[in-house]
């Protein structure tokens, strides 16, 4: 293992955007302290916005991105165990730019403390603080099981302690969506399920654009074999999320009372409609998966790297889906009457994402590339060599 | 050592007479001196309520210090509702406003317990606790809920309300805790039609539960079992 040297040009670069998108989102924040949610895209229709969207994917990304450490520690295959540090860390980072957003995004962001010592055990959301802050600790101390030599016989201890308790942790995220009873497109368990598996597929892709980042940026050689099975087993996760994401729409189409809404989004959504089947479906699953997996293109790392693009960006659209397009679908107060009223009953919610609003969450992936920016240079996250041939072969064979 | 044992004296009491009346002033409408045996409730007899009508609407702005703005952004506490039976073309028109659940959604999800249901039924939002995170506002079937975008000014001394924060129909508690119906059923009243009609569930000879006993009553999304403590006539 070893550091990266600090003065590759790149390196820089990516500093400098991660520290202008930083300085970005903590003016948002400032403006939406003092003038109020109003300078947002959200109203009383739209709650959540596009800061939820990130802060949602980053939360299940950093979950996911714990993988290839569990596939190494929890699952023992030598072959990813150099490659696990990285795994842990950028878990740590996603995670934090994930919950500083949904923590800038308060109505009250500066009564945080307040959320840290008033808790309602009923609540998904309390027990999800938990949860994130848990998964701080619990991944903490399984890098440094992987750091440090003299404690490393524990790896495999924390790294199945990990392992469960990000399961859990998303199940949270999801059920964050699932226990909503009120709105037609979640109160479902799949949501839980789906969400777990949606991490995984987000969490590899960003390891993959992070390892190929991390190698280019310094020289390091990575072999055509580490990329070809990182890249094999996101194809492969890509594709369980389609699954998921196909059974949960197919469950609710059965439910005449979730017709409507299914309509909206698969068919007649606009924006959400397009974002679905041209975002999610064909730009962040169908595509990746035949550069993953066609023999042309396996284990190249441009290739890789634009289908990891791809799937983040899927992933993004998802997200937007998921958490805007069932708040645009009106609650429906009285199934068979049409509705109107002065508070926007019976019609669609019009959202358009301000600009403030983006830089809150574009904020979250600033600070999550900072901090695998920082990692990447201070700690020992990479070792020297990621050639084929530096690696063990043995047991990693699919 | 007597000196700085009264200057020590002095200071404490001098810190709790500044400290005395914010606590008073802020004590929010807790259930000290409210009985679980009592359970507020409204009755909407749709039959009786026109379309076009707001006067409650007006009432409950003026009551709450609300602005009484229309924009998406804007807090409604209630809101009158137009409907249209989709087949028959029936027609009704009815205010829908915080349902005050036995089983709030609103509470269950409050991460920071500021939702709350006091023991006389009231739903209410603690602005001391309320973090703004508007989970409550995705839960809420009946959409009834607003949050603050902007800063307020002119507030009511007895309706708490603050930006970044969360806020819904009180059932007027500041007029019920002082043994006044709330302000939408007596505009309601003022203008002769008396579709709403206010008072205790739990007492079977109450006004209101004989009105329900006699003429039944159903509640918005009965399918979800939440046992709301408004209900409706007609629908």
């Amino acid at each position: 293992m070893r550091e990266i040297e600090g003065r590759s040009r790149g390196w820089w670069a990516l500093f400098a955007l991660a520290a202008a998108l930083l300085a970005a989102m903590l003016g948002a924040w400032h403006l939406m302290e003092t003038r109020g949610h109003i300078v947002s895209g959200m109203d009383n229709q739209v709650v959540w916005g596009l800061p939820h969207v990130f802060a949602v994917f980053l939360i299940l990304a950093a979950s996911g991105v714990l993988n290839v450490a569990s596939v190494a520690s929890a699952f023992g295959k030598h072959f990813y165990k150099p490659l696990a540090p990285l795994s842990g860390w950028l878990a740590i980072v996603l995670l934090a730019g994930g919950l500083a957003v949904l923590g800038l995004d308060l109505g009250r962001s500066d009564r945080l403390i307040v959320a840290m010592t008033h808790f309602n055990f009923k609540s998904i959301f309390a027990w999800n603080m938990f949860l994130y802050s848990g998964f701080f600790a619990i991944v903490a101390l399984y890098l440094w099981t992987l750091l440090d030599r003299s404690v490393g016989r524990h790896a495999t201890l924390a790294g199945r302690a990990a392992f469960v308790w990000r399961l859990v942790l998303t199940t949270g995220t999801g059920s964050i969506f699932g226990f909503l009873i009120a709105r037609d497109a979640y109160a479902s368990a799949l949501l839980a399920p789906t969400f777990i598996v949606l991490s995984i597929a987000y969490g590899m892709a960003i390891y993959l654009l992070a390892l190929i980042g991390a190698c280019a940026g310094t020289g390091r050689p990575l072999g055509r074999e580490v990329i070809g099975r990182i890249g094999g087993l996101l194809g492969w996760f890509v594709l369980a999320a389609l699954y998921f994401v196909a059974v949960f729409h197919l469950t609710n189409l059965y439910l005449a009372k979730q017709a409507g809404v299914e309509r909206f989004l698969l068919l007649d959504g606009g924006v959400y409609t397009r974002l679905f089947w041209v975002g999610q479906v064909l730009l962040g699953s169908v595509l990746p998966l035949v550069i993953l997996w066609s023999p042309a293109t396996r284990g190249r790392r441009g290739a890789a790297a634009l289908a990891a693009s791809l799937v983040v960006l899927g992933g993004l659209a998802q997200m937007y889906v998921t958490v805007i397009g069932a708040q645009a679908w009106p609650l429906d107060l009285f199934p068979g009457y049409e509705a109107h009223s002065s508070f926007f009953d019976g019609v669609l919610h019009p959202y358009a994402p301000s600009l403030p609003e983006a830089a809150l969450a574009l904020g979250g992936i600033a600070i999550a590339l900072l901090g695998a920016l920082l990692g990447v240079k201070f700690l020992r996250l990479l070792p020297a060599s990621l050639a084929d041939e530096a690696l063990d072969p043995g047991d990693g064979a699919h | 050592m007597n000196g700085r044992r009264a200057f020590l004296g002095a200071a404490a009491a001098l810190g709790g007479v500044a400290v005395a009346p914010g606590l008073l002033l802020f004590e929010p409408a807790r259930a000290e001196g409210v009985s679980s045996e009592v359970r507020w409730g409204m009755l909407v007899d749709t039959t009786r309520c026109v379309e076009g009508c707001t006067a409650c609407v007006s009432a409950c702005n003026k009551e709450n210090g609300l602005s009484g703005g229309t924009r998406p952004t804007d807090s409604q506490w209630i809101r009158k509702i137009e409907l249209r039976e989709k087949t028959i073309g029936r027609t009704l028109s009815l205010p829908v406003m915080c349902q005050h659940c036995a089983e709030p959604p609103c509470v269950d999800v409050c991460p920071t317990g500021a939702s709350f249901k006091r023991a006389d039924g009231i739903v209410l939002v603690d602005r001391h606790i309320c973090i703004g995170c508007r989970y409550c506002m995705m839960a809420c079937p009946y959409k009834a809920r607003s949050f603050v975008h902007q800063p307020l000014t002119d507030q009511k001394p007895d309706v708490p309300r603050g930006q970044g924060c969360v806020e819904s129909c009180t059932l007027c508690v500041q007029r019920v805790d002082r043994g006044a119906q709330p302000a939408c059923v007596e505009a309601c009243k003022a203008e002769g039609r008396e579709a709403l009609l206010f008072g205790d569930l739990n007492d079977p000879q109450s006004a209101i539960a004989r009105r329900m006993r006699e003429a039944g009553a159903k509640q918005i999304r009965a399918d979800l079992q939440l046992d709301t403590g408004v209900r409706y006539q007609g629908i």
